[in-house]
């Protein structure tokens, strides 16, 4: 059992609160720090870096604007391998298919491969309620489902806890679900996942049934793809006798050629590798080897809703590889939590509200705004999804959703502003007012310009969280007047 | 409505109006030079992922397979492998049996020179995927002929309708602090012979 984003504050309060936390930030920054590193090292090393992100984001634009098609072709090939392909509209229709397959064939565990679609789809906790044991197997996974906690990032979900944290977690926890922790373990990494391993190797090799996701679908081929590091992916892909595969509708891509694209452009943008130590591709059920029964769910879940938005679209293409994460100044000192989603960072900020359509919950409206539109994450995108350009849209739908009611703070300063600028003799006399406030500036920001540290109620909206630069001791209506 | 029909109306609702033409791809990238020297590059970057590489000559392939198994006693091979070695040749073990090996010699389909890549698609002489999976030492010999110079050149090489599994080093996680550590579920100690 892991715990649940419902009922997540909006981001500033949650910000406010894992602000606070100075453990988390430093485990934050030492973390993307060393991953923004590896990552520029490797992407320097491609010479046509460039041309390998437009030709991916072309190749997801183009499967995405006949998805009709593409996923008839997919669900075509799937069937000739031998598979059976379901549909899932939303969340409850997925988690209901899966939980039918595995009581079908009796067990009450399943094993997984880390997967965003089944995160998302709360896929452990609708198991559960059908007496059926999820384990999860990636090692971060893991880290997260034995602590009762929330994943924190898209690659890493367990970037905000350190070593001695996993130690503690690894000596209270493993014993009560299988194999426990050996006597005397330390917090060398490389013992941590020894522990590990040994936990889930009996899991690996008494599991009947199989959860995984998919990086990749070929619509041509019927193949699916899971780009991992560990090894647990393939043995959750081989071991059991049935696999269940849920996919997200935009994981399609047109060819198998296609592929030469993304296995450059994902490892290096993920884990800041040439290549990741393992990836699997199968097309269907092969006689005598792995397993004999597989099932893909093609998954919805609001994605045709994001398809809509012709600016949203393009969030479609996004391949989970979290380099906007390891980027943004935002998500470096709030964490992944802040933004209560499995889906966190710049990518989380756009693909939450245009999944569940913004004015209907505070949180999901305040997630547009989670963002300086520094721009840092639309350039290391390996599919180039302009990430601010999305914001502004979805800010400007997030206003519009609440134009009808009683007018925000915000929006009644923005009012005072307009009465105050539209005429001559109300301006100066606000000129009047801005020159006493610059007397008051005692802050000095890097530059030398003096700051309004605080503002009372309702300015201090502002100020609680911003520096106010003081306003120049004269104006420029003012110094103008004196030159003539 | 089905499910299915509801999402494929939806999809149809949702591009009502959008532009459908294909977008050029620009693939220039396939015709990127390749490195000078194929092999050596292939064996730098294997080791760079902490691969133990070795090349040797077709002839002395036992003597370095005996050298790079060091003390280990329980070995396989595949069916159909193409060494003759005084190894014993998988049956079909069970799922249990195969953890108590302690290593599995085999070949590979191709190797990727520029990610120090392997790529198993599981036919003759590579073994079925649990077989490479389970033992904890991994030696896969790879004919120098069989390296390509990079990803597109291997993609276009291989055959999706057979399970491919792509190496590049030891099993390795960097899910603590992001530090990369290697070993966790797949062999942790992994070998290539790169042979010729």
């Amino acid at each position: 059992m892991s715990g649940t984003f419902l009922g997540m504050p909006p981001f500033p309060t949650a910000a406010r609160a894992a602000l606070a936390d100075s453990q988390l930030r430093h485990n934050l920054a030492h973390a993307t720090g060393t991953i923004r590193g590896k990552r520029a090292g490797v992407v320097a090393e491609v010479d046509d870096w460039e041309q390998l992100r437009l030709a991916g984001a072309a190749i997801k634009d183009n499967a995405l604007r006949s998805l009709d098609e593409t996923l008839l072709r997919l669900e075509e090939s799937l069937q000739d391998n031998g598979v059976t392909v379901h549909w899932a509209r939303d969340a409850a229709e997925a988690c209901s298919i899966v939980a039918s397959i595995a009581r079908g064939h009796g067990v009450d565990e399943v094993v997984k491969v880390k997967s965003m679609a089944t995160q998302e789809i709360g896929l452990n906790e609708a198991l559960a309620e059908h007496g059926i044991a999820a384990w999860e197997t990636d090692l971060a996974e893991l880290i997260v489902q034995l602590g009762d906690d929330l994943p924190s990032h898209i690659l890493v979900p367990a970037i905000h806890r350190n070593r001695a944290e996993i130690r503690e977690l690894f000596r209270d926890k493993m014993g009560s679900v299988g194999m426990p922790a050996p006597e005397g373990l330390s917090d060398e990494p490389a013992e941590l996942a020894a522990a590990a391993r040994r936990h889930l190797r009996e899991k690996f090799l008494r599991a009947k049934v199989a959860v995984s996701g998919a990086n990749f679908a070929v619509a041509d081929s019927g193949t699916l793809v899971v780009v991992e590091s560990e090894g647990n992916g393939r043995m959750c892909l081989t071991l059991p006798e049935v696999l269940i595969s849920v996919v997200g509708i935009e994981k399609v891509v047109p060819t198998w050629s296609d592929l030469d694209v993304f296995f450059q452009l994902l490892p290096r943008s993920s884990t800041g590798e040439r290549m990741n130590p393992y990836t699997s591709t199968w097309s269907g059920v092969t006689p005598g080897d792995g397993p004999q029964e597989m099932h893909v769910v093609l998954l919805d879940n609001g994605r045709t809703r994001v398809l809509a938005d012709e600016v949203g679209r393009q969030a479609l293409r996004c391949i989970r590889c979290s380099a906007c994460l390891n980027v943004c100044p935002v998500y470096e000192r709030t964490g992944g939590h802040a933004y209560g989603s499995v889906y966190p960072g710049p990518i989380g900020a756009i693909l939450n509200p245009l999944m569940k359509g913004v004015g209907e919950d505070a949180q999901t409206d305040s997630l547009p705004y989670a963002s300086t539109l520094c721009g840092a994450c639309f350039e290391v995108c390996p599919v180039r999804i302009d990430i601010p350009e999305v914001l502004v849209h979805l800010r400007s739908r997030v206003v519009d959703a609440h134009r009808s009611g009683p007018p925000s703070a915000e929006a009644l300063a923005m009012r005072t502003a307009g009465w105050l600028f539209g005429d001559a003799r109300r301006l100066a006399a606000a000129e009047g007012a801005s020159r006493l406030a610059s007397r008051l500036g005692r802050r000095v920001l890097p530059g030398g310009r003096r700051a309004l540290g605080w503002l009372p109620w309702p300015g201090s909206l502002w100020t609680g969280a911003r520096d106010l630069p003081a306003p120049p001791r004269r104006s420029f209506r003012n110094w103008w007047k004196d030159r003539r | 409505m089905s499910a299915r029909e509801e999402i494929l109306a939806a999809v149809r609702g949702a591009l009502a109006g959008a532009d459908r033409a294909d977008t050029p791809v620009p693939r220039a990238y396939r015709d990127a030079p390749p490195p000078a020297d194929v092999v050596g590059l292939f064996v730098e970057r294997a080791a760079d992922y902490r691969a133990h590489v070795v090349r040797c000559a077709e002839a002395d392939v036992p003597a370095a397979v005996a050298s790079a198994l060091g003390g280990l006693t329980r070995v396989l091979v595949p069916p159909g492998f193409p060494y003759p070695l005084p190894i014993p040749v998988d049956a079909g073990e069970s799922t249990a049996e195969l953890d108590r090996v302690d290593a599995v010699v085999t070949t590979a389909a191709l190797a990727i020179a520029t990610t120090g890549t392997l790529v198993l698609d599981h036919t003759d002489g590579q073994g079925r995927r649990a077989l490479t999976l389970l033992p904890d030492t991994h030696l896969c010999l790879v004919r120098t002929d069989r390296v390509v110079p990079d990803v597109p050149a291997a993609i276009a090489a291989l055959d999706p309708r057979r399970p491919q599994t792509w190496i590049s080093g030891p099993s390795a996680t960097s899910d603590i602090e992001l530090n990369r550590v290697e070993g966790v579920h797949g062999p942790r100690n992994l070998h290539i012979l790169v042979v010729g």
